[in-house]
């Protein structure tokens, strides 16, 4: 009996795949645990193992052949006949084998090119297409190499070269003094690295994922936040805590939070959350040259994304500054982070139907560029805030309430928030596109607030 | 199971020494976790099962071990990589795996998913996402039952990565000085993600991590089933007796990635292989009771069928299971 080996899916967002090798030819005796072939994922080579134990009939892709989708049939397998087909269960018509990603798949292609336009980017400048993942490394890279006393800090950092692949070729650069592999232990790394930011250090500490952090939320709020105050101005901490924050796919309820309002909240720290890898890097590296600590929210999905970053010897944006990246008349939608995608997807489709939407990208969430959305409100008359996380308290509440204190009477309609919902990240495929906020959510709210 | 801490009864306080169909008992849990994992391997390979999937093939004498030298009533408590613990346990590979799929028949109604995953019924308290958190609530616990006095030992996993965490000697120190009756095991499969022991550890044998706070530890050969065994009876014998918490360190190996998304370059394919050749806890088991007599190979492949049979019934009741309904976005947020 013959059973088909598929091409399997090995990290949360493959869909496809390159067969880099196999390790196995036809008439090869198999066992499960074997390895059958290597396989080149979105961000590694994977050895793929045998399940079934049998004998390998024919090849069905040759190896070095690129793009071979999720699920394509590989190899043959030839079984023991008789036996209960191993193999059978999976082939069944799979209801969600569909890409994973589904809801983040959306992310948006067209990207209106005054999103990209930094003002202080010289005409002219060269425009290098860059992953968010890339630019946060070079960034970290650019400003390690111009100052001896910035290093980075955090769990797999260095070896591994990041578990999301941020740190990516600086273990090699800057060697183990700078780029350094902790234990898992966020409090007490978090509290060392603002301890070396007393004594004039510049770390960079990078959380595996915002969730972990919470594990060190104290040292970051009391410590690192307030010690400047306390001490009168004598003693601070130029730290960058950093690392991918908000909804992953399918990770559930402690590995798929948005913290970003949680630290909007404290004074004596930045918070920036940038989408686009311009900003990314513009920013980080403010990020790292700022005197303060600075909460730098990274979005996992967007990481693989790649959008044009100017080619300069030295691209620093400032801190605290929204940028409009679509003009419009009709109605402002604000966002940040992963909202950006989806404000940027839901012009397009608001412009089918005839509304001009003005689009603001808030990149930093504290101090917030209120003058930026109050400008455009004053312009537009409605207001839709939209983001991943929590209704209650979010960035979207602050926004609401500064826009009716500033601009109570240039609004035709009550600013409208669209939010993650009010519930923990559920696992299940169907109730995590539930939990999450839609194009469909944030076109529905700007045709509330235009009364259509 | 009523009360779900009833242990005295008739005045057993130890798990009976095992005979030969203890013995088979163990082999059959352990092949069933070997085969389940293989099996949601292949299930997440397909995209069936998403986000982080933490595989427990290797470590099975672990858990197999352990569970079995129980008493009703005990409790276990670990992390995310925990399908094995929730087998061992006597959770429905169905209800686990259409967990793992997101299914309502799974045992978080699909909220959960592969790392958070609790049965009240099998006392199983998860599935722990955060790296260390479930020490101190196994301490929690066992501080209840203590409280309690019903006679019941909580069991706490921890990896050996996880051992790193302060709250873990924050746990240590308040079991001791309560005399709570927590065993804590630390599951040493020499590897955090991508760091291995030596890189992440200024002492690396987790035994003697409660010594500065007298808590008493063993180093166990955690890739043989019965030295498992016969170390968690004793451990369970002297934690139940009153004696305070105690330490097992289980030296053991997990042979696939950390999540099915790890490349695994941290390590050399022919050290994975040869652990697999050389200690692996299902075939040296195996081996054990032939040559004792036990069993034939031919029993041993019939176990086998057996496992598969029940192992691709839980996958095809798996892929076949409705997803929760929508409404259940909004349930069991708050009672
Ligand atoms: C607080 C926290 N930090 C980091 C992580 C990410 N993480 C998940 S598993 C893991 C490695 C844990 O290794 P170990 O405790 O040895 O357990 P093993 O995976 O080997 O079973 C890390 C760093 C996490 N889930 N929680
Ligand atoms: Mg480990």
């Amino acid at each position: 009996m013959s059973t088909q080996i598929l091409m399997p899916a090995l990290s949360p967002t493959m869909e496809e795949g390159k067969l880099a090798k196999w390790l196995v030819k036809e008439g090869d005796e198999v066992h499960s645990g074997d390895i059958l072939a290597e396989i080149e994922t979105d961000k590694a080579t994977m050895e793929f193992e045998a399940v079934d134990e049998g004998r390998i009939g024919k090849l069905l892709v040759a190896e070095g052949t690129e793009g071979v989708k999720v699920n394509a049939p590989i190899a043959e397998l030839i079984t023991e006949g008789g036996e209960a087909q191993p193999v059978a269960a999976v082939s069944a018509p799979a209801p969600v084998a569909a890409p994973k990603q589904e809801v983040k798949a959306t992310a948006p292609t067209p990207v209106a090119t005054a999103a990209l336009i930094e003002p202080s980017v010289p005409d002219g400048t060269e425009m290098v297409s860059t992953t968010v993942r890339e630019a946060l490394r070079d960034a970290m890279a650019e400003e390690m190499r111009r100052d001896p006393d910035v290093f980075l800090i955090g769990e797999e950092v260095a070896q591994y070269q990041g578990a999301y692949k941020v740190s990516q070729g600086l273990l090699d650069e800057f060697g183990a003094k700078r780029v350094i592999d902790t234990p898992i232990t966020e409090h007490g790394f978090a509290g060392l690295g603002i301890g070396a930011g007393f004594a004039g250090l510049k770390p960079i500490v990078e959380f595996m994922t915002w969730n972990f952090a919470m594990q060190a939320i104290d040292q970051i709020i009391n410590s690192a936040a307030k010690t400047r105050y306390m001490s009168g101005g004598q003693m601070h901490c130029p730290i960058v805590f950093r690392g991918p924050n908000g909804p992953a796919s399918r990770v559930a309820a402690q590995h798929s939070q948005d913290y970003s309002s949680w630290y909007a909240h404290v004074p004596g720290l930045k918070v920036i959350a940038p989408y686009f890898a311009a900003d990314a890097k513009g920013l980080l590296k403010a990020a790292i040259r700022d005197p303060n600590p600075v909460i730098f929210l990274e979005n996992e999905i967007v990481y693989g994304k790649s959008f044009p970053v100017p080619k300069l010897d030295d691209f620093v944006l400032p801190i605290g500054k929204a940028r409009v990246i679509r003009p419009g008349k009709d109605v402002t939608l604000v966002s940040y982070s992963m909202g950006v995608a989806l404000v940027l997807e839901a012009a397009e489709e608001l412009a089918k139907e005839g509304i001009d939407a003005e689009l603001i990208d808030l990149r930093t969430l504290r101090p917030l560029d209120t003058d930026t959305v109050i400008e455009s409100v004053k312009k537009t008359n409605r207001i839709v805030t939209v983001e991943q996380g929590w209704p209650v308290a979010s960035i979207g509440s602050e926004i609401a309430a500064q826009v009716v204190e500033k601009a109570f009477d240039y609004l035709d309609a009550p600013p409208a928030r669209v939010n993650g919902k009010d519930v923990p990240m559920p696992y299940a495929h169907n109730l995590e596109k539930l939990a999450l906020p839609t194009v469909e959510d944030v076109v529905a709210a700007a045709k509330a607030v235009l009364y259509r | 199971m009523s009360d779900p801490s009833v242990v005295e009864g008739d005045g057993v306080s130890t798990a009976p020494a095992p005979n030969s169909t203890t013995l088979k008992k163990f082999y059959h849990d352990m092949l069933l976790i070997r085969r389940f994992e293989e099996k949601a391997g292949q299930l997440y390979g397909m995209g069936l099962i998403g986000g982080f999937c933490h595989l427990y093939i290797g470590q099975e004498a672990v858990v197999v071990g352990m569970q079995n030298a129980l008493l009703p009533g005990d409790q276990v408590i670990t992390a995310y990589r925990d399908h094995g613990h929730m087998l061992a346990t006597g959770m429905d590979p169905k209800g686990v795996m259409s967990e793992l799929t997101g299914r309502a028949a799974g045992y978080s109604k699909g909220k959960g998913g592969s790392m958070h995953m609790f049965s009240a019924e099998k006392n199983f308290f998860g599935g722990h996402g955060i790296v260390g958190a479930q020490v101190p609530l196994g301490t929690g616990l066992a501080f209840a039952n203590k409280y309690k006095e019903n006679g019941a030992v909580t069991l706490a996993y921890m990896g050996e990565g996880a051992a790193n965490q302060g709250q873990v000697y924050e746990s240590f120190n308040m079991a001791e000085l309560w005399h709570l009756p927590v065993l804590y095991i630390v599951e040493n499969n020499r590897y955090a993600m991508g760091t291995s022991v030596e890189r992440s550890s200024a002492q690396p044998d987790f035994y003697k991590r409660g010594q500065s706070f007298n808590v008493p530890g063993e180093s166990v050969d955690g890739m043989d089933v019965e030295a498992v065994f016969e170390a968690g009876r004793k451990a369970l014998e002297f934690v139940r007796g009153g004696n305070g918490p105690m330490i097992l360190e289980m030296k053991t190996y997990r042979y696939r990635g950390h999540s099915m998304s790890d490349p695994a370059k941290y390590r050399t394919r022919d050290e994975v292989q040869s652990i697999r050749d050389r200690k692996d806890p299902i075939d040296q088991f195996g081996k054990k009771l032939v040559d004792r007599d036990l069993v034939t190979e031919a029993d041993l492949k019939a176990v086998d069928k057996e496992i598969r049979l029940i192992v691709n019934e839980a996958a095809e009741f798996a892929i076949e299971a409705p997803e929760p309904d929508a409404s259940e976005l909004y349930t069991d947020v708050l009672a």
